[in-house]
């Protein structure tokens, strides 16, 4: 919380700088085109029947991404990727003074539904010398502790109107076993447990083997067919818009 | 005068040597994207428009289908012109475990200017990690490409852990990590698609003894992509 309310403090004072410029007349010619750019990120939920928690997503300079693949998850996202909740990885990213923003989702997206994020930015945000990348994560909530996500993608250089879309696989945790069960699937297929400290799985990140379900031989499962996936299941889209 | 002309001899030389017209050295960092698969000897190398390791919709040549069957990367290798400054053989110095990481330099060159990355998906019957003549940046900057599992189309992917590694021989060579199963009955005996194609997956089971594979369904399966290849270009 105090990380944010530096963050807010920083932005506040960066808007005093840009007016006071422009109120000395320097302002006019090409760098001004610069001084601000406005994006929307929108996510879209590609996947049958997987509902994804709400999403938190980090604008940050590169390479220090959130997660990466093939080694251990924080317990921040191991609480994201097994009960959906992403407080606690929003938390993480705005303890680093790195973060450029951190947003968290509003609520689930549904299979088909989407969410979209707008945002400004200003001054040494743009620097060419400090690029930013997007890390996000989001639960895949009929699972045990699938999230689909971003791991510091470059953020491209756009012109006004032009977009980037990136197609994004399923992530599995590595912190919970995928066993599949009523009881450790919190999602609407079941209703079981979220979170639950212990890890009983690989203890890395991986990509999701996909689930299996009861309807392909996995006996305690409490899935079926409509909940399976092939890659990708998020489609991360951003424009530009001023 | 004198030494002012030098400086501007020296400027021109050092902006020579970044324009990108000599030989590059690139760091390549690779990641075992898999829940439960390893990766034999990789091979990678950066070659020109005459040749492929593989091509999807072709016949795999005899070379391909020793490395994608039994691991064995010699064949290729010898069809590139072994190892040298743009063909690394065998970086990880074995097997590259699921989640594990390798990073390696190669000397890239104008002429050669196609990546290709090949290693066997094992425990498979003749699936691979491939990269297919990926066009390699110049411009300075980190580039990442994820890689897909192909079938190599040469075998059938019958699922049993017989040993059978080496070429036109049933059967998968081994699983390294002892997760599988013994005395399944087979998922098939054919070959749909003779061709190099995008691996359909493996089925697995849920029994140690029996059943039709003597892969896990909970630990072998796997979904694209398989590997994360990041490129560094200074």
């Amino acid at each position: 919380m105090t990380a944010m309310m530096h963050r807010v403090r920083r932005f506040w004072w960066l808007g005093a700088a840009l007016v006071a410029l422009t109120a000395c007349g320097g302002g006019g010619g090409d760098a001004d085109t610069d001084a601000r750019r406005t994006f929307t990120l929108q996510l879209t939920n590609l996947t049958a029947n997987q509902p994804f928690g709400p999403v938190a997503v980090v604008l940050h300079p590169p390479p220090d991404a959130l997660w990466l693949p093939g080694e251990s998850a924080s317990e921040a996202l191991e609480v994201l990727a097994e009960s959906g909740d992403p407080q606690p990885l929003l938390d993480a990213a705005d303890s680093r003074t790195d973060v450029v923003r951190a947003f968290g989702g509003s609520g689930v997206i549904s299979p088909g539904s989407s969410e979209t994020f707008t945002f400004t930015l200003t001054g040494d945000e743009l620097s060419a010398d400090r690029p930013l990348a997007v890390t996000l994560a989001t639960m895949l909530v009929n699972t045990n502790d699938a999230f689909a996500g971003a791991s510091g993608e470059a953020l491209p250089d756009l012109g006004i109107g032009e977009r980037r879309i990136w197609y994004l696989p399923a992530y599995d945790a590595g912190t919970e076993a995928n066993s599949e069960t009523a009881a450790t699937i919190p999602g609407p297929a079941a209703g079981g447990e979220g979170f639950a400290a212990g890890r009983d799985d690989q203890d890395r990140i991986a990509i999701h083997p996909g689930v299996i379900s009861a309807q392909d031989g996995l006996a305690d499962s409490v899935l079926d067919g409509s909940h399976r996936w092939d890659n990708p299941v998020l489609a991360l889209e951003l424009t530009r818009t001023e | 005068m004198i030494p002012l002309r030098v400086l501007a001899l020296s400027l021109w030389v050092l902006m020579t040597s970044v324009s990108g017209a000599i030989a590059a050295d690139l760091m390549l960092t690779l990641t075992n994207l898999t829940n439960g698969t390893y990766f034999t000897p990789l091979l990678v190398t950066a070659h020109d428009d005459s040749a492929d390791l593989f091509e999807p919709g072709t016949t795999a040549s005899d070379e391909l289908a020793a490395m994608a069957e039994g691991g064995n990367i010699d064949g290729l290798l010898g069809l590139v012109g072994g190892i040298d400054a743009d063909t690394i053989g065998n970086p990880a110095g074995g097997l590259l475990a699921p989640g594990d990481t390798i990073s390696f330099t190669m000397t890239t060159s104008p002429d050669r200017p196609l990546l290709s990355v090949v290693a066997m998906l094992l425990p498979t019957n003749d699936g691979f990690v491939g990269l297919d003549s990926f066009e390699l940046p110049t411009a300075a900057g980190t580039y990442q490409v994820d890689l897909l599992a192909y079938d190599a189309g040469s075998e059938a992917n019958d699922e049993r852990i017989t040993g059978g590694g080496a070429p036109g021989v049933s059967g998968i060579p081994a699983d390294p990590g002892e997760n599988g199963g013994v005395s399944g009955t087979g998922v098939t005996t054919e070959e749909s698609n003779p061709t190099v194609h995008i691996h359909r997956g493996v089925l697995g089971d849920g029994q140690a003894v029996g059943g039709i594979s003597d892969l896990d369904h909970t630990v072998h399966r796997w979904l694209n992509p398989v590997a994360r290849l990041t490129i560094d270009v200074p």
